[in-house]
């Protein structure tokens, strides 16, 4: 018997038990497609999170003053940390090449007055590098324009919601507003940016950072935020800034993080959620194997007079075994293809409708879940057939009792 | 022909042994036209299945054209019965999602011959059977005596040397039942051996030599009376 003779005959009788056929057919189907989509949507989130990364340049470096991690026991220093200053900003962006531009950063929380009007909004204090380092726009008006940042001009740059709440239709360039016990004219409003890493842009009013450190008497700086030239320097850059930094303060007293450290942490944990996901799916693959295994096992045993009569009519074993296995195959590529086709329909659905989501199946688990299906349909298709094939034809024929 | 010795066939059925044949000796020349008649249980079917190399032995001699084939590994034995034994039963045995033409040609395909040759037997088999008109036809669109004549013909495409016939007329109307017994002893006239168990006494009295069994035991073995 031909290996084409073998594919018709089991074609043929695939089609002879329709219903059958297509009960095994959409369990293995709905295996496949489970598995493609669920792990879709995890590698979707994780590619989600990183692009939200990604977008706010790859190429940062952040330095924050004091040092997080703690050595030794009792720190002879104690808590007391230098201020991260302004000098330090220009001496980072004069000593190291590699860095393209600083964006010093001072962070407080006032209560901010037009009219009657009043809103408490974080006041970020800032330098006109922010814009392109944090990849913000703005919508009217002027960013905080260039300059001494040691001389603090009385102007502000606000978010949208401050708009709103503040000026409702209004045009608020030009006019003046209360921060704290200090007047401030708006001189540009930023484009909606919304949530990014924790951080209402639409909620906050930028000042210029000497305004921002006098506003709420500080002399440290909350974050230096710094744009390497290329990604691949980013690590040497980074060396360069600690060491400039140590020899100004004379000792190691800043945190000096890169982009990319704060990405493989939420990497491994995006990681380990495509993992739980692929778990998931997992189960409902092993569900879907017995599924399989299940319909397969009465086939075969509900066939157990057929092979009989093949038997009868002169076939050896191995030629029963070859049509089996021929039919398994077939039901297993078939549902296989079929669970492929509406697993990617389905991520692709999803991409149409969340387009922020870029739900696309990893090559793991289409792979696995086609092991899968392809194991369960051949193993629990053969081993019954086999057994099928060694009953004396009589006893086959009588149904295998 | 058809040699048997000694033979016996035991069933464990539980804890209780039933001896279905017991200490058998047959011979059965080519050409022979013989009906195997006894009462129900007393072993004919389990007879008919041996010769047709569907059961094994449980212990004696089977010798087919002078080969012992009782003892013979699995896969020989299904060389045998697709080259020498054509085998019918009662129930037809059709495989329904086949054509007539279909389930002719199965055995052969089994046999692994080519689709030329294959064409050619096919309906040389059913025209045998006088259904050339009924090739295209499924089982369930055929009636009884028509199926039975599908399956006589698929027993004969690949000319046996023997045709064994399980209660060939068992499950057929009186005159459609006569037309498979006429044109099974059509075939015996050409050459086939015909071994049919039977227990039909007129089916059996057409026979050239009746065997008797009783209890698995051949009580009765001569032409009919």
């Amino acid at each position: 018997m031909t290996g084409l003779e073998c594919v018709r005959f089991a074609l043929a009788a695939l089609r002879g038990h329709r219903l059958r056929s297509i009960l095994t057919l959409i369990g293995m189907a709905i295996g496949v497609a489970a598995v493609v989509l669920l792990t879709a949507l995890g590698e979707g989130a994780r590619l989600y999170i990183t692009g939200e990364f990604a977008a706010l340049g790859s190429n940062l470096i952040i330095v924050l003053p004091g040092r997080t991690e703690t050595t030794g026991s009792a720190p002879i220093t104690g808590g007391t940390a230098h201020d991260l200053t302004l000098q330090d900003a220009e001496a980072v962006q004069r000593r190291c090449p590699r860095v393209r531009q600083v964006a010093p950063i001072s962070l407080g929380s006032a209560r901010v007055g037009y009219g009657e009007r009043r809103r408490e909004v974080t006041i970020m204090g800032a330098t006109p590098e922010l814009l392109p380092v944090r990849r913000l726009d703005v919508a009217i008006g002027q960013f905080l324009p260039p300059g001494d940042p040691r001389r603090g001009a009385p102007v502000a740059v606000i978010g949208r919601t401050v708009q709103h709440e503040l000026f409702g239709s209004e045009n608020p360039l030009g006019r003046s507003i209360r921060i704290g016990d200090w007047r401030f004219r708006v001189i540009g409003v930023l484009g909606e940016k919304g949530q990014s890493l924790g951080a209402d842009m639409d909620d906050m009013v930028i000042v210029p950072v000497a305004s921002g450190l006098k506003i709420f008497n500080q002399t440290s700086l909350f974050r230096l935020l710094i744009e390497v030239a290329a990604h691949s320097e980013i690590d040497a850059a980074r060396r360069d800034v600690l060491r400039i930094l140590t020899a100004r303060h004379q000792e190691e007293d800043v945190t000096v993080m890169t982009q990319d450290s704060v990405l493989g942490a939420f990497n491994r944990i995006l990681g380990a959620l495509t993992l739980a996901l692929g778990g998931i799916a997992a189960v409902s693959l092993s569900v879907a194997g017995l599924g399989i295994m299940n319909v397969m096992l009465v086939s075969v045993s509900e066939r157990t007079p057929e092979i009989g009569l093949l038997k009868a009519l002169g076939a050896p074993p191995a030629a029963i075994l070859r049509v089996f296995l021929a039919e398994a195959i077939l039901m297993s590529a078939a549902g296989g293809g079929i669970g492929l086709l509406a697993g990617f329909a389905g991520a692709f659905v999803l991409r149409l409708r969340f387009p922020l989501l870029p739900t696309t199946p990893p090559h793991w688990a289409v792979a696995a879940s086609l092991v899968v299906s392809f194991g369960a349909g051949i193993l629990f298709g053969l081993l019954p057939a086999r057994r099928a094939a060694r009953l004396e034809p009589v006893t086959a024929l009588a149904g295998g009792r | 022909m058809i040699d048997l010795r000694g033979l016996t066939r035991h069933y464990q059925v539980g804890d209780q042994t039933v001896r279905a044949l017991q200490e058998i000796d047959l011979t059965i020349p080519d050409g022979d036209y013989v009906a195997i008649m006894g009462p129900s249980g007393s072993g004919k079917s389990t007879l008919l299945h041996i010769l047709g190399c569907l059961d094994r032995p449980t212990s004696g001699s089977y010798r087919l054209d002078g080969r012992e084939v009782g003892t013979l590994p699995e896969s020989d034995l299904a060389r045998v019965r697709s080259r020498k034994i054509g085998f019918v039963f009662q129930f037809f045995h059709l495989v329904a999602r086949l054509t007539a033409a279909g389930n002719v040609e199965l055995p052969m395909i089994l046999a692994g011959l080519p689709v030329a040759a294959r064409r050619e037997k096919v309906a040389a088999a059913l025209g045998a059977v006088g259904l050339s008109d009924r090739a295209d036809h499924r089982p369930d669109q055929l009636s009884g005596g028509q199926r039975q004549r599908v399956a006589i013909a698929r027993a004969t495409v690949l000319s046996p040397s023997i045709l064994l016939a399980d209660e060939p007329t068992g499950n057929l109307d009186r005159s459609s039942g006569h037309e498979i017994i006429e044109l099974l002893e059509r075939m015996n006239r050409d050459g086939l051996t015909l071994v049919v168990v039977t227990h039909d006494p007129e089916v059996g009295g057409r026979a050239r030599r009746n065997i008797k069994l009783v209890d698995g035991r051949i009580v009765q073995d001569g032409a009919p009376r």
